[in-house]
């Protein structure tokens, strides 16, 4: 029984997703099955992680048949963590879209789809051949293209033409790379892929295939010049999916860019510094991007990709320091961009605006739920002892020691200008007198919400606010995974042979 | 067989491209449409084509004696056909409701998400 953990966590979001299928119409069974379901997978993914963090790297494969002829699922401690991190953003943005989500929305099958794109993301996380990533890829953006339409307002509408158009391009991309890598080595297994690449002699086409999965997974890492879809589409569902969106869909890209070029494509130079320059250009291009927004949640979405820039540094660099770096940082960022979309959802409720410059005042009228707030902002910004603030040592001391200045400058004009975007919504939102706005007819304002719903909308902000909290506490015990985790992927061999056995 | 194959490719890739590259919405779904087979048919070019080999080990044998046409490309182009078909129907029904909602089919129009709400 116990074999079989590692697809309990992917099994058990494929089950809740049909079960709430057949509580179509009754929205309320729906809230309570979707928030205990979201528990239970918490705790298979936290049994996992446990089981990953004591016995090593585990793995299973698919109907029997051996690594590299089968489809192989693998749970190193990245993977693990990873899906872990899933299932606490999952558990807090289902009981936050319980609160949040008109009933409208929620009859059209929320739920199950949500939970669809859970199970894609567990999925993508836990496989280990490339085909099968492609498969939970398109899982993954055809749930989410229903869950950015579900609604159907006139802006959700143009924000999905344009993120289904560069998602599925993405796609294409990612699909045209693995025909190429196929036509190379004949395998899709990715510890196969891992020794047989080193081997083949035409070393220009095996860089074409790392460009194709650069270009296919920056556009869905949002990376610079391939990120304006972010922007243009994730401030137009309702905050819950927006949430899950900031929090994990930018990241699955970002977890994939890490797997293929620690494991498959190694030791290209070339490739490192076109990573840095990205970076770079990212940090950049997101932190002035966001300094000019009047939406708070176009601000949060230019932080997105602003800080997406973080981890390809830590990429790019590719010290065992450096992904440490990059991986603390990713766990930081899935929580707290989490958290933020879910902030902007509750202050939406409270004031029915999101623009910065008609709100106001909120110090005032809610300074407990204010004072929540700041921490969130100050881990994203990096104030120590928060979360933000240890990754970027690492990416610092890392920058130093392999003399990228460029990125040592990015980093650090990168926080500054975060903290400069975080200092003008404080200001704007919470320190500004009151801006009287008109009210809205049928619009469900916080403070007319019953106390279950508030309950619901506040606890998974407390939740992620906690973890937060003991990410940037319990610093030393991350730094510690973290390094376990860049160790794992700077020796790919513990992989290989975790996934094929010598006999 | 192969040259031709490679040329269509081009083709589709540069077609597609093109297409999506143009104002109408309806043409940016003829272009995904192109690309998506475009990939299909590099995927199968890619496994490279093997004409009258099929992989059926014969009884006698434990391996295969002779070369024979690798069957998981076309189990991957299967896949990838089937998941693009899913995702070309959202998009024709998604094209259908915006231009109904937003009542143009130019790409440019389409502004409301760059306004200060």
């Amino acid at each position: 029984m116990m074999q079989q953990l590692l697809l309990y966590p992917l099994l058990w979001q494929l089950f809740m997703s049909i079960a709430l299928m057949f509580a179509w119409q009754h929205i309320n069974i729906q809230r309570v099955m979707s928030i205990v379901g979201s528990a239970v997978g918490l705790v298979f993914s936290g049994m996992l992680f446990y089981k990953v963090l004591v016995y090593g790297t585990q793995t299973i494969q698919a109907g029997g048949w051996e690594a590299p002829f089968g489809i192989t699922f693998v749970a190193d401690t990245l993977s693990a963590t990873l899906v872990l991190l899933t299932s606490i953003a999952g558990l807090a943005v289902s009981s936050f879209s319980s609160a949040s989500i008109i009933p409208a929305r929620l009859r059209f099958g929320y739920f199950a789809i949500f939970h669809f794109l859970l199970l894609g993301l567990i999925g993508a996380f836990l496989t280990g051949d490339i085909f099968n990533l492609y498969v939970w890829f398109e899982i993954i953006i055809i749930s989410s293209f229903v869950l950015i339409t579900l609604g159907g307002e006139k802006a959700q509408i143009e924000g999905a033409v344009k993120y289904f158009t560069l998602n599925i391009l993405a796609s294409i991309i990612f699909l045209t790379a693995i025909a190429v890598l196929y036509g190379l080595a004949g395998s899709l297994n990715m510890a196969d892929l891992a020794v047989l690449i080193p081997k083949i002699e035409n070393r220009g086409l095996v860089k074409v295939a790392a460009i194709l999965f650069l270009i296919g997974f920056g556009i869905k890492s949002a990376v610079f010049p391939l990120y304006f879809w972010l922007p243009a589409s994730y401030h137009t569902p309702p905050s819950a999916v927006a949430a899950i969106f900031g929090g994990l869909l930018t990241k699955v890209g970002v977890y994939a860019l890490i797997r293929v070029f620690t494991l498959i494509f190694v030791g290209d130079v070339l490739l490192d510094e076109i990573l840095i320059v990205i970076a770079v250009l990212t940090l950049f291009s997101g932190g002035i991007g966001a300094l000019v927004q009047k939406n708070m949640r176009k601000v949060f979405s230019y932080l997105i990709i602003c800080h997406i820039g973080f981890m390809i540094a830590g990429l790019g660099m590719f010290t065992e320091l450096a992904i440490a770096g990059a991986i603390f940082y990713l766990i930081h960022d899935i929580v707290v961009k989490t958290n933020l979309f879910m902030i902007s959802g509750i202050i939406y409720r409270i004031k029915g605006s999101n623009n910065i410059k008609s709100l106001g005042g909120l110090y005032k009228e809610y300074p407990k739920l204010s004072l929540l707030m700041t921490i969130p902002f100050f881990s994203l910004i990096g104030i120590p002892p928060l979360s933000g603030f240890w990754p970027k040592i690492s990416l610092i001391v890392s920058s130093f020691n392999t003399q990228n200045y460029l990125v040592l400058g990015a980093v650090i004009f990168a926080s500054f200008l975060t903290l400069i975007v975080m200092a003008k919504l404080w200001s704007e939102v919470f320190w500004k007198n009151p801006v009287d706005l008109p009210k809205r007819e049928h619009f469900l304002y916080f403070n007319k919400m019953t106390t279950t719903r508030k309950l619901q909308m506040l606890l998974p902000i407390v939740f992620l606010t906690g973890v937060s909290l003991y990410i940037g506490f319990g610093a030393e015990s991350i730094q510690q995974l973290s390094t376990r985790i860049a160790g794992e992927l700077m020796n790919s061999q513990q992989y290989i042979e975790a996934v094929m056995p010598k006999s | 067989m192969e040259f031709l194959l490679a040329i269509m490719t081009g083709i589709l890739y540069a077609a597609g491209l093109y297409m999506m590259l143009r104002r109408s919405l309806v043409k940016l779904i003829i272009g995904l449409i192109m690309i998506s087979n475009g990939a299909n048919l590099l995927i199968f070019l890619l496994g490279r084509i093997t004409k009258g080999h099929p992989p059926i080990i014969k009884g006698s044998a434990e391996v295969f004696a002779d070369i024979y046409a690798d069957p998981v490309p076309q189990a991957l182009i299967l896949t990838a056909i089937v998941i693009s078909f899913g995702l070309q129907s959202f998009a024709i029904i998604l094209v259908k409701r915006a231009y109904k909602v937003v009542k143009t089919d130019d790409l440019d129009e389409m502004n409301t998400t760059d306004e200060e709400i």
